[in-house]
């Protein structure tokens, strides 16, 4: 197994400096002068050279970029050019609530989404099946900012039965739930209908397999059958989409966020580009990139933990 | 050929649903009654997506008023009477920028995956065709893009580039170019090693021409069934962007900046928010419809497994 993980670790290495390399060159291509861009038009040239010199733009391009991989990759992200604040600190100071609104949202859509499409698969073509097919289709079909509003008018609005700001205090942990579950819940029911989805096929893919049949045959119970045969086969594609749906979820949070008005890496991200605060956004931006090169690690880790083959 | 059938007058006949013979017309209309049996949800998906495209031409007949007329007295006017829909914060009929705003919602999806169909499926045509190791380096580049956040990496290029039309439907196209890529290459792969391709090969026929009339049309349904699912994508990102404050300028209607606008009165006016967020779901409710009904029908194996 350590092999294996080193094996992983080692893979993302080139991934990390690929997609390192994208966010400095995006960054670069943007058309006019950043220095321009920040001071406003009728900056004196002085000040504009002043702001190149300090932001590093005077340096020949592959300066730039051996300067930029250097710092990212020791975890140096630099300064916002609005706030002068260091941009891990800005980070590190709403981290935990967008952590708080994936983990939830993930639980949500996997309790939900794995029974209900195990069920729907073992009633396939019954009533059930329709229903939950219809469903997790309405469901993928809401943009989640539409439904984030939709259960904001009914459950904040209307009922009044959850808060409508969602601004928590990390320290109480009650109101951090409290102030959670209805993003966590427009959130992880987009992610519910994914996963009914996914499990439902790979479940209808192991139950024709020969040897569920065998097991049947040999007359192993149905529900060892589902639980001990199907479903730990059945799981593989089941990860690999929990795994890519993290990155839709992380971007899906820029939205609840600004919906639910919750702190979080989405509502600095948008401040940031209002403000045009280039050295944030490269910030955020590589920052995302680790994420998701750690999440597609544990997918990965996980594989090896549910099927011994792959780590052979 | 086509063309002379429809010039003839057996072929404008043969065209024309209300001149057929009889017999003809129950076949139309019997065809089309057993699609809506035999595929409901296909057909429902058809219908809803028919509904927003006739909502989006015929805008200008439809609509009651001009979508940006400001009628002041009115402003935040609820549902009924005058206004079916209500009006919003400057007095503008909310009915009237629906129907004119499915205009820009279609224009930004077609555009963008048009785009991104062309351009990504012929990186991926191409890169699987020469194989080895360009292969292997242009799919590498290809995770890298797919490895940003689509919303993300839409909204950095939006607000890199400028809010307008053009630069949201280059932001959309390139968040899907990487899916198109490896949508159109896995099939060429198998497709390189058949026979007829060889033939072409061993006639001295050039590669252009090899893959754009032999290898083309054997991977252009695969390519345009998933279109169509990623038009529903892309009918979201456009609303999302658009809510975000990076889509079109106002004041042009589009059903994400009403949102926006929507949300900054949901206390006043619920229903501003409401009707474009139901006109949104409308549309890419029938997009994923039809996708997963074309995709059936054209991979048998998938046939209710979705």
């Amino acid at each position: 197994m350590i092999l294996y993980i080193l094996r992983r670790l080692l893979a993302a290495v080139p991934t990390l400096l690929a997609v390192l390399t994208l966010v400095f060159v995006i960054v670069r291509i943007v058309p006019g002068d950043p220095a321009i861009a920040i001071l406003g038009d009728r900056a004196t040239p002085d000040a504009v050279a002043a702001l190149r010199t300090k932001l590093g733009l005077d340096q020949p391009l592959w300066a730039q970029y051996a300067t930029f991989l250097g710092h990212s990759l020791t975890g140096d992200f630099g300064h916002s050019m609005v706030t002068g604040r260091p941009i891990l600190s800005d980070v590190g100071a709403v981290l935990p609530h967008t952590i708080d609104l994936t983990l939830a949202s993930l639980l949500v859509g996997s309790v939900i989404g794995i029974p209900v499409g195990i069920w729907a698969a073992l009633h396939r073509n019954r009533a059930i099946d329709y229903a939950a097919r219809l469903l997790s289709l309405i469901g993928l079909s809401f943009p989640v900012f539409v439904s984030g509003i939709f259960v904001l008018l009914v459950f904040a609005l209307h009922w009044r039965l959850f808060p409508v700001i969602g601004n928590a205090r990390l320290d109480d942990p009650l109101d951090r739930l409290d102030k959670l579950v209805l993003p966590a819940a427009t959130l992880g029911l987009v992610m519910a209908a994914y996963i009914t989805r996914v499990t439902r096929s790979a479940m209808l893919a192991v139950l024709g397999e020969d040897y569920i049949r065998t097991a049947r045959a040999k007359g192993v119970p149905w529900r060892r059958v589902v639980w001990r045969h199907g479903l730990r086969n059945a799981a593989m594609p089941v990860v690999t989409v929990v795994g890519l749906y993290i990155g839709i979820l992380i971007g899906n949070s820029v939205l609840t966020e600004i919906v639910f008005n919750r702190p979080g890496l989405g509502k600095i991200i948008v401040g940031a580009l209002n403000q045009r605060d280039y050295t944030m956004l490269q910030g955020l931006m590589v920052i995302y990139c680790f994420l998701i090169v750690v999440v597609n690690l544990i997918t990965d880790l996980t594989y090896g933990l549910i099927d011994p083959r792959v780590k052979q | 050929m086509s063309g002379d059938v429809a010039t003839s007058p057996a072929g404008a006949a043969a065209a024309s649903p209300a001149t057929l013979p009889p017999r003809a017309r129950r076949g139309v209309l019997g065809a089309t009654l057993r699609f809506i049996r035999q595929h409901p949800a296909t057909a429902a998906g058809f219908f809803l997506c028919a509904l927003v495209v006739f909502a989006a031409v015929f805008a200008p007949w439809l609509a009651p008023f001009d979508p940006n007329d400001q009628h002041i007295i009115d402003r935040l006017a609820p549902p009924g009477g005058d206004y079916v829909f209500g009006t919003d914060s400057y007095g503008r009929d909310v009915l009237s920028r629906i129907l004119y705003g499915a205009r820009i919602s279609l224009l930004v999806a077609v555009s963008s995956i048009a785009a991104a169909i062309a351009v990504g499926g012929t990186i991926g045509m191409v890169s699987a065709y020469v194989g080895g190791r360009f292969d292997l380096f242009v799919m590498q580049c290809m995770d890298v893009l797919l490895s940003f956040p689509s919303l993300i990496l839409g909204l950095i290029v939006v607000a890199l580039l400028g809010p307008d039309l053009g630069n949201l439907v280059f932001a959309i196209a390139l968040t899907a170019i990487a899916p198109f890529a490896r949508i159109a290459r896995a099939p060429v792969l198998t497709l390189k090693e058949r026979a007829f391709i060889e033939a072409g090969r061993a006639l001295g026929f050039s590669h252009v021409r090899i893959l754009f009339v032999h290898v083309l049309p054997n991977i252009l349904s695969e390519v345009l069934v998933m279109g169509s699912l990623w038009m529903a994508t892309a009918v979201r990102t456009e609303a999302s962007l658009s809510f975000i404050g990076l889509g079109v300028k106002p004041p042009t209607a589009t059903w994400g900046g009403m949102m926006r606008e929507g949300f900054e009165n949901i206390l006043d006016a619920p229903w501003l928010s409401v009707w474009p967020g139901l006109a949104i779901l409308v549309l890419v409710l029938g997009l994923n419809m039809v996708g997963d009904g074309l995709r059936d029908a054209t991979d048998p194996r998938m046939r209710g497994e979705s």
